[in-house]
C-alpha cells in the first residue's frame, strides 16, 4: 500500500537544538543586528573625527604660512572676505562661500516656500480625492530626479530664459539702446541656479506641509466650517496655525536641502567665490567649491585638501542644527492633540 | 442699545451677508487659481525638462552611444564605461546598504528597548538623512580614500553611496515592520517560536513589499548621486572597462574589479555640461535621458509596488 504524503507534516523536527544553543543563537543575533543599527552612530562619529582633524591641520598650516595665533586665524577665517586657498597670496575668509550659499538658498525659499505651501494647501483641502491620487507620485517623480539634470536644465535653460526676460523687461522701460548696452544676465549666476534648486525643493516642502495638513483631526475643519467659514478661510485662520510646527520642520528641512545641494550650483551659479549678495552675479557656493576642488588633481595633505573639510565642517554643522531643529518641530506637531 | 460687534450687526443686514459671501467667494475662487499656478509650475517644469532633454538628446542615442568609451571628439563619444561604471558601482552599494539597513531597522523596531540610546540613535538616523551628500564625500575621502587606503575604487564608491541611502532603507523598514499587527508576533510566540523565529519566518516575509520599496528608492536616489562621488575622486575621463567579474579560468570569479577606478553615468553628463563646446551639451542631454530613464523607471516600480502592497494586503 502506498503511504499517502500528508499536505502538512505532522511530525516536530526529530533534533531540536538544546535550549542553552536556542539562547545563545538568539543572543548573536541579537548582537549582529544591535552591531548594524549603531552603524548610524559610528557614521556621524567618523564624519565628525574626519571633518574636525582635517580642519584642525588646515588650520596650523594657515597658522605656519601667515605666521599668525588660532585666535587671528580664526578671526580671519570668519570676518575676511578672501577666499582662496590655492592661489598666492592664500585668503581663507569663508564669507564668500557663505554669501554664494545664502544667496542662492534665499532664491530658492523664494520659489519653493510660497509655492510649496499653496500646493500643499490645495492638495490637501481643495483638490479632489483623484487630482491628488495622481498629483502626489508626480510631485514624487520631480523629487527622484538626478540633480546633475536639474543642473543642466538651470544651465541650458532656465538660464537663457532669464536672459531673455531681463534684457525683454530692459527694453521695454528703457527702449532705443542697442542690444549690448543693456546689462547681461551672465552665463553663470545665482538666479537661476536659485530658482531651480528652489524648483527641486518644491515638492519636499509640498509633501511635507501637506501631510502637516492632514495631520490635523477633521473636527478643527468641521468646527470650522460650521461657523461659516469657507475651505480657504479654514485653511489659512484654523487649520495653518493649528499644523504650524510641522509646516515649519517642512520649511526647515526644505531649507537644509537647499543649502546642501550641490550639483546645481555647481553646474549653474559658477565656480568663483566672490563675496557678493547680488542674485544677478555668479558666485560659487561651498558644496560648489568643494566639486571644484575636488574635480583638480588634488594631492592628500595639501592646503587645498584640508581647505574642503574647513568648507564642509560649516556645512555640516549649518545642516545639522537645520535638521535637529525640523525634527523637534515635527515630533510636535504629532504631539500637539 | 449696547453697542454689538460690527460681525453681530451684520448678522441682520441681509445685503451685507450677501457681499461678505460673495467676497469671500471671490476670494477662494482666487486662492484656486494661485493652487492651479503653482502645481503648474512644477508640472511645467517636468514637462520643459524632459521635453528640452529629448529634443537635444535623442538623436544623439544609438547603438554606438551605448557602446563607445568617452572620447575628445564628442561625435564619437558614448557612455559604455560610465553605464558599467554605475552598475558595479551600484551592485556594491545594493551589497553593503540591503543587509545592514534592513538589520538596523530590525533592530530598532523589534529589539531595542525603549531608552535614551533608541531616542538618540533616532534623532541619528534622521540627522543623516538630511546631512548632504557632499559631506559623506568627505568622509569617504578621509576614511575609505586615506585611511582604510581603498583608492578611488569601486569599493569607495560603493560604499559611499551604501551609508548614503541607509538611513532611507531603515526608515522604510521600520515603517513596514510597524505596519504588521501585533496579532501575528504573538500567535507566532504561542507555539513556542523564539523572537528570531518570530521576526525571520513571519513578520520579516510580510513586510518584504514595504522594506522592497524602501530599497529601490534608495537604489534610485543612488544612481543620480553624483557629488560624493566627485569628491573621493572618481575621474571624469575613464576610457577603459574594469576587469570582468566573470572569467574563463578557475576560480571563475574575480574581485578584481572592486579595486578599479570607475566613472559613473551622472558624472559623465557633469563632464559633459560643463565643457563650453555646443557639442557635447548633446552628448549630456543624451545621457540626462539615460540617466531620466533610469531613475524615473526604478521609482515608478517603487510607487507601484507600493500600490499593490497597500491594496493587496488587508489584516
Amino acid at each position: 500500500m502506498v503511504e499517502q504524503p500528508l499536505p502538512y507534516s505532522t511530525k516536530l523536527p526529530v533534533t531540536l537544538p538544546s535550549r542553552t544553543v536556542r539562547i545563545w543563537r538568539e543572543r548573536i543575533i541579537a548582537s549582529i543586528l544591535f552591531l548594524a543599527a549603531i552603524s548610524s552612530v559610528v557614521t556621524t562619529l567618523v564624519i565628525i573625527y574626519i571633518l574636525f582633524t582635517e580642519t584642525v591641520i588646515f588650520f596650523e598650516k594657515v597658522m605656519e604660512l601667515h605666521q599668525e595665533s588660532l585666535f587671528e586665524a580664526l578671526v580671519e577665517f570668519f570676518t575676511s572676505t578672501d577666499w582662496s586657498p590655492l592661489i598666492e597670496p592664500i585668503g581663507i575668509g569663508i564669507l564668500p562661500l557663505l554669501s554664494g550659499t545664502f544667496t542662492t538658498c534665499f532664491v530658492a525659499s523664494c520659489v519653493a516656500i510660497p509655492l510649496g505651501t499653496i500646493a500643499a494647501i490645495y492638495l490637501s483641502e481643495f483638490a479632489p480625492a483623484k487630482m491628488r491620487e495622481i498629483l502626489k507620485p508626480i510631485l514624487e517623480i520631480l523629487a527622484g530626479i538626478p540633480t546633475v539634470v536639474y543642473g543642466y536644465f538651470a544651465l541650458l535653460v532656465v538660464t537663457p530664459f532669464l536672459q531673455k526676460i531681463i534684457l525683454g523687461v530692459q527694453q521695454f522701460f528703457n527702449p532705443g539702446k542697442e542690444p549690448w548696452e543693456y546689462f547681461e544676465l551672465p552665463g553663470f549666476n545665482m538666479l537661476g541656479a536659485g530658482i531651480v534648486v528652489g524648483l527641486m525643493v518644491l515638492p519636499y516642502i509640498a509633501s511635507l506641509t501637506e501631510d502637516a495638513l492632514q495631520a490635523v483631526p477633521l473636527q478643527l475643519r468641521e468646527g470650522s466650517y460650521a461657523m461659516g467659514a469657507t475651505r480657504l478661510q479654514t485653511a489659512i485662520k484654523v487649520l495653518m496655525p493649528a499644523a504650524i510646527s510641522g509646516i515649519m520642520a517642512a520649511y526647515i528641512l526644505g531649507l537644509a536641502r537647499a543649502i546642501g545641494e550641490t550639483m546645481i550650483v555647481a553646474v549653474a551659479a559658477g565656480l568663483q567665490p566672490k563675496f557678493t549678495f547680488n542674485p544677478l552675479e555668479g558666485a560659487s557656493t561651498t558644496t560648489a567649491f568643494i566639486v571644484s576642488v575636488s574635480l583638480g588633481d588634488l594631492p592628500h595633505g595639501s592646503l587645498e585638501y584640508q581647505s574642503i573639510f574647513a568648507a564642509g565642517i560649516m556645512l555640516f554643522f549649518a545642516t545639522l542644527i537645520l535638521n535637529v531643529a525640523g525634527y523637534f518641530f515635527s515630533r510636535r506637531y504629532r504631539e500637539v492633540y | 442699545m449696547p453697542s454689538q460687534h460690527p460681525l453681530l450687526s451684520n448678522l441682520r443686514n441681509p445685503i451685507a451677508i450677501a457681499a461678505s459671501i460673495r467676497s469671500r467667494t471671490r476670494w477662494e475662487r482666487f486662492f484656486i487659481v494661485l493652487g492651479w499656478f503653482s502645481l503648474a509650475v512644477a508640472l511645467l517644469t517636468l514637462i520643459f525638462l524632459v521635453s528640452d532633454l529629448f529634443l537635444r538628446g535623442l538623436p544623439m542615442l544609438n547603438w554606438k552611444f551605448f557602446t563607445s568609451p568617452p572620447s575628445s571628439d564628442p561625435e564619437e563619444a558614448g557612455i559604455l564605461t560610465a553605464w558599467v561604471g554605475s552598475l558595479l558601482v551600484i551592485l556594491v552599494t545594493a551589497f553593503v546598504a540591503i543587509p545592514l539597513g534592513i538589520a538596523a531597522g530590525i533592530y530598532l523596531e523589534e529589539y531595542a528597548p525603549k531608552n535614551w540610546l533608541l531616542d538618540f540613535i533616532e534623532v541619528n538616523i534622521t540627522n543623516l538623512a538630511g546631512v548632504p551628500s557632499i559631506i559623506y564625500g568627505l568622509l569617504a575621502l578621509g576614511f575609505f580614500v586615506y585611511i582604510l587606503n581603498w583608492g578611488e575604487s569601486i569599493l569607495t564608491a560603493g560604499f559611499t553611496l551604501a551609508l548614503l541611502i541607509l538611513p532611507v532603507v531603515i526608515v522604510t523598514t521600520r515603517e513596514s515592520l510597524r505596519a504588521i499587527p501585533q496579532g501575528i508576533r504573538e500567535a507566532a510566540y504561542a507555539v513556542g517560536s523564539s523572537r528570531w523565529q518570530v521576526i525571520a519566518d513571519h513578520v520579516l516575509p510580510y513586510s518584504m513589499g514595504g522594506i522592497l520599496t524602501g530599497i529601490i528608492v534608495g537604489i534610485s536616489r543612488a544612481i543620480g548621486e553624483t557629488a560624493p562621488l566627485i569628491t573621493i575622486g572618481a575621474l571624469t575621463f575613464i576610457t577603459f572597462l574594469p576587469d570582468p567579474p566573470i572569467q574563463s579560468e578557475f576560480p571563475y570569479i574575480s574581485f578584481k574589479w572592486i579595486w578599479s577606478p570607475f566613472t559613473v553615468l551622472p558624472i559623465q553628463m557633469f563632464n559633459w555640461v560643463s565643457r563650453p563646446q555646443e557639442a557635447f551639451q548633446v552628448n549630456a542631454a543624451a545621457a540626462g535621458i539615460v540617466l531620466l530613464v533610469l531613475t524615473l523607471a526604478v521609482n515608478a516600480t517603487a510607487i507601484y509596488l507600493r500600490y499593490r502592497f497597500r491594496k493587496s494586503i488587508k489584516w
